[in-house]
């Protein structure tokens, strides 16, 4: 029902850095979408298109150094515009994180959610703006350390008190 | 403090885990994090209630089970603090999906988060509701998103707008709601707002067309004057790609337009010049570019007709086929397939080079491009179409092949001008691809070859001179066999030369060399070695003089270990020694096929046409029976359960072929046939003259269980095996079940209730105007918890229904199994029946309860018949 059923991000060798599932899929069905297209799609050469056609649904992918980013749509969707989209993502990624790797998406996997949060909600494009998603996720983070600041102060004043 | 609930951070775990050197080294660390996480979750562990549940994403992503912690999330979400809240509210929406009932508990905390004074709060509630939310969900907190579509900072407002498509997505009727606030969006000039804005507006048209004529009215304009001032904007580097400001809104505005002109020639008008800029003005020299010419070019051709923007559309795509890079090509292919129905000429002006298309070295454009040369065909450019795609198929990938013959072969049933052509152009891609041809195609050509009387003779020949060529293609090697066996002396005596032939010098020998080869060939499956021997017998019949060496090959096949074909050799061994009176008679030509009970077979059993991509599938509620070929796989699922099933009018027609009747309403009469001997046997097999149906025996079921079986010998045993108490029971009167599933597939079988303990009146379970569904009832002996129920299916319109689908539901305790329907065509005024068996493990406490679905299609329109059953007799 969405624009974009789901996204994955899958590693060269396979293995999955990020699913993000926004029509319902059931758990079985999941693992089974993941294996069945990251054999499609990793095989694929390098000169072909970015498009597969499953199961009745577009997959658009595009890889990124050792890592393919795909996005799941309906057969009459905008495939250069998910595209654009992918894009879009990993620009944010790449400023969010400075020059981002895959190890950066591995250790900081939260933050690759919360980022993809601010692109896409229930499939659907939310905001054009790379400056204004990195803003608002920094925004956040600052948010959580103040909270962090405030626990360890307390906690260091009941240590104190304890004492 | 619990020595592992603190347990190691968050960084540690994952490059624990990365440092696994194998699978079962994973899977013990990540037993140990589970365990602790388990052992804090029973502690109720607040400290590090966050961390834990960040660990458990990652456990998620690598698939294992993490169910144990959605609970945490609803305690994240719960608790007041930012981060605790950032983070219950990722795992909410990575663990749980909107099916899993502990999301009806989060209702609560979403609403207080909705209304939360720290918007970054306001902002996770809203992105967690429109990734998850239910319908009743949706129904609960409308009226929160709706406010928040006017809330102050832009950043909440377009999280809103996302999140009110996801609900009247959910909840249609609430769309009326948000008419008014979503055209409002439709002013601002924020980005983010807008785009998000235009989107819902499009969602709205969608599922109300009272928003549709709202937006149509009051918002073309706007929409036009939006997209003017955005093409004529100067740079703008916040919203930049490749030198184009905001392709996102580009597109979702040229989106929206299509859905507003869409039949509507005023608002359509209205829209001409900006299209038309937009057409000629955009670069195509960069992706986004390309992107915005692509949904361009689908919005001219989707709103009212103006010839000259439709052009300059069509010249786009043509500009796209001839790009270089692939994705272009691609979509240019696909929108060319769109424009099929606006404007057929101007795409069959591209044909050329869509047919270059086909060769392309990448799978996703050949694929597209067939489908889109499939469209072009018609009765005049079929045969150098035909002959272009069969002679690639000579080149083709052998992954490619499949899908090319398909294609082949149903332009040729289609648009075959005349037999003679299609018989040539069959006869070229069985040679070329006779591995990748579906049974039906071959069946279909051999019952035209029996019916073109003037062609018999010249088909044997063409089919003898290919087979001389390439005997590795089975379907060939068939075909070629079964008109050698009908046909052999018009192949001899050169009977029947067309002008066009060239004569061709086959003597007796040659013919049964042929035969000789193909059933020798070790290749060579159960179908065709036994094809071949009645082949041989026919011909030994027609080449007296061959009689001996006939002989001889015949009775090579007595030892074979394929049970199938040591009876038919040993049988077929017993009538030229012993019956040479009746060979004769035996060997007779086979009748003329009748087409239309073939070609209407065909149709009621191939459940889709050749059309490639429909997106159902995946996408089924649970509980609910998929759709289902056709009854005689029912039959079938008696010998082999998880084997997969051939097509139904394959079987079908080997019956017909063979002339074997497996008609179930005759099994039960198989105790007043005679003794079993080889020549009533035979008799059945080959169908003499114009006898009446033969009676089920167990040679018929061989047929049917060699048929599936042909792969692997012992499994046809096995299927013999479970087959053969089949004929038994039908005599005896307390029937099992298996035989009344058998039965039920077909209907009628008056015997059924006398022989089944009590009896359960037949009832109307659902009946609308148009359709009436009616239940027969029968316990199997012994098994009082499982009744098997018949439904029919009456049709009491005047249409046909088509793709007709039954779905049924039931309560947990109840167990169903739906088998496929007889058909899913559901003609007017008549009636399909489909079997279900029904196990109440509370039998004789609660009664059975259903509850049905009922959809179809009455001219390609969509009819959903919904209800419940509750007039079950009690006892069931």
């Amino acid at each position: 029902m969405s624009v974009i059923h789901f996204v994955l991000l899958i590693s060269r060798q396979g293995k999955v850095r990020l699913t993000k599932w926004y029509s319902t899929y059931s758990k079985k069905e999941r693992t089974k979408v993941i294996r069945e297209l990251s054999g499609v799609i990793l095989t694929r050469g390098p000169k072909l298109c970015n498009f597969v056609e499953w199961r009745g649904l577009k997959v658009v992918y595009k890889r990124y150094a050792s890592l393919y980013f795909c996005m799941c749509i309906d057969p009459d969707g905008n495939e250069l515009e998910i595209l654009e989209i992918i894009h879009h993502y990993v620009e944010v990624l790449d400023r969010y994180f400075g020059s981002v790797c895959e190890l950066d998406l591995i250790y900081n996997f939260h933050k690759a959610y919360y980022i993809l949060d601010e692109i896409l909600i229930s499939g659907e494009f939310q905001e054009p703006s790379k400056r204004s998603i990195v803003r608002s996720v920094a925004a956040q983070d600052s948010l959580v350390e103040t909270a962090k600041e405030q626990t360890g102060s307390i906690s260091n004043i009941l240590a104190q008190a304890a004492k | 403090m619990n020595p592992f609930s603190s347990g190691t951070r968050l960084r540690d775990m994952i490059r624990a885990i990365r440092a696994c050197k194998t699978a079962a080294e994973e899977r013990a660390v990540v037993r140990k994090e589970c365990a602790a996480i388990r052992a804090a979750i029973s502690e109720n562990d607040q400290d590090y209630r966050h961390r834990n549940l960040a660990k458990l994403m990652f456990i998620h992503m690598l698939g294992y089970p993490t169910h144990f912690g959605q609970m945490e999330c609803l305690k994240l979400i719960a608790s007041s603090g930012f981060p605790e809240k950032r983070i219950g509210y990722l795992g909410l929406m990575l663990l749980l999906d909107e099916r899993q009932e502990v999301l009806m508990l989060v209702t609560n905390s979403l609403k207080q988060d909705l209304n939360h004074s720290n918007q970054y709060i306001i902002g996770l509630a809203l992105c967690a509701l429109g990734n998850i939310c239910s319908a009743e969900m949706a129904r609960d907190l409308a009226p929160e998103v709706e406010r928040l579509l006017q809330f102050r900072d832009p950043n909440i407002r377009k999280k809103a707008a996302l999140c009110s498509i996801r609900i009247i997505k959910k909840v249609p009727d609430l769309a009326e709601n948000f008419i008014n606030p979503a055209a409002s969006l439709l002013r601002e000039k924020h980005h983010g707002v807008l785009i998000t804005g235009v989107q819902l507006c499009t969602d709205l048209c969608k599922v109300s067309s009272e928003a549709l004529e709202y937006f149509r009215e009051k918002c073309t304009d706007g929409l036009v004057k939006t997209l003017r001032d955005m093409a004529n904007s100067p740079y703008a580097p916040e919203y930049d790609v490749a030198g184009i400001t905001d392709p996102f809104l580009h597109i979702r505005l040229l989106k929206l337009m299509r859905i507003l002109g869409q039949g509507d020639a005023d608002a359509s008008d209205c829209m001409n010049d900006i299209l038309a800029q937009v057409a000629t003005k955009i670069e195509s020299n960069k992706n986004a570019g390309n992107a915005i010419l692509y949904e361009c070019v689908g919005t001219i051709m989707g709103i009212e007709d103006n010839g000259g923007l439709r052009v300059l559309a069509v010249n786009i795509l043509g500009r796209f086929l001839s790009n270089r890079d692939n994705n272009i090509r691609y979509v240019a292919l696909n929108m060319l397939m769109k424009a099929m129905t606006v404007d057929s000429q101007a795409v069959q002006r591209h044909r050329a080079t869509i047919l270059e298309c086909v060769k392309d070295s990448d799978a996703s454009i050949r694929k597209k491009a067939l489908d889109l040369v499939y469209l072009l065909v018609n009765e005049s450019n079929v045969k150098p179409l035909t002959k272009d795609l069969i002679e690639y198929l000579e080149t083709s990938d052998q992954d490619f092949k499949g899908v090319l013959t398909d294609k082949i072969c149903s332009l040729v049933e289609k648009f075959s001008p005349e037999k003679i052509w299609y018989i040539d152009q069959m006869l070229k891609v069985l040679s070329e691809a006779g591995n990748f041809v579906k049974d039906e195609v071959w069946h279909a050509l051999i019952v035209v070859i029996s019916n073109a009387s003037d062609l018999h003779g010249y088909s044997v020949r063409a089919l003898y001179r290919a087979f001389q060529t390439s005997t590795e293609q089975e379907s060939l090697v068939r075909v070629a066999v079964w008109c050698i066996g009908e046909y052999g002396d018009m192949l001899i005596n050169n009977i029947g030369m067309l002008d066009i032939e060239e004569p061709i010098t086959v003597t007796y020998s040659d013919a049964v060399d042929a035969v000789e080869v193909a059933i020798k060939r070790h290749t060579s499956d159960i179908t065709t070695k036994a094809m071949a021997l009645i082949a041989l017998l026919k011909l030994s019949s027609r080449f007296p003089s061959c009689s001996e060496r006939i002989k001889d090959i015949i009775l090579q096949n007595k030892q074979s270990f394929v049970l199938e074909l040591q009876q038919r050799s040993i049988e077929f061994n017993c009538i030229l020694q012993k019956h040479q009176n009746i060979r004769a008679a035996l060997v007779e030509r086979m009748p003329v096929l009748d087409e239309a009970t073939f070609s209407g077979r065909r149709a009621g059993s191939l459940p889709t046409s050749v059309s490639t991509s429909t997106g159902t599938g995946h996408s089924l509620p649970n509980g609910i029976a998929k759709p289902a070929a056709a009854p005689v796989t029912d039959l079938l699922d008696l010998s082999s359960d998880d084997a997969p099933a051939p097509s139904s009018s394959g079987v079908d027609f080997l019956q017909d072929l063979l002339g074997v009747d497996l008609s179930p309403a005759s099994a039960p009469q198989s105790t007043s046939r005679p003794p079993k001997g080889s020549a009533d046997v035979l008799l059945d097999l080959l169908s003499i003259g114009a006898s009446p149906p033969a009676q089920s025996n167990s040679s018929a079921s061989d047929m049917l269980s060699s048929i599936q079986d042909n792969t692997a010998p012992l499994a046809n045993l096995n299927g013999l095996l479970s087959l053969s108490p089949l004929s038994a029971n039908a005599t005896s009167p307390a029937s099992p079940a298996p035989v009344m599933d058998l039965l039920d597939g077909f209907g009628s079988s008056p015997q059924k209730k006398a022989e089944n303990g009590p009896a359960y009146p037949s009832l109307v379970a659902y009946e609308s105007s148009s359709l009436r569904m009616s239940f027969n009832f029968s316990k199997q002996p012994g098994n009082p918890q499982t009744t098997l129920i018949q439904a029919t299916f009456t049709n009491l319109s005047p249409n046909v229904y088509n793709d007709f689908l039954f779905q049924a539901a039931v309560p947990k305790f109840l167990q169903l199994h739906l088998d496929s329907a007889s058909s899913n065509i559901l003609p007017a005024n008549g009636s399909i029946s489909q079997s279900m068996k029904v196990t109440n493990s509370q039998h004789g406490k609660k009664s059975l309860v259903m509850r049905i679905r009922i959809a179809y299609k009455i001219n390609d329109k969509d009819v959903l018949e919904e209800g419940q059953v509750n007039n079950f007799p009690r006892d069931l």
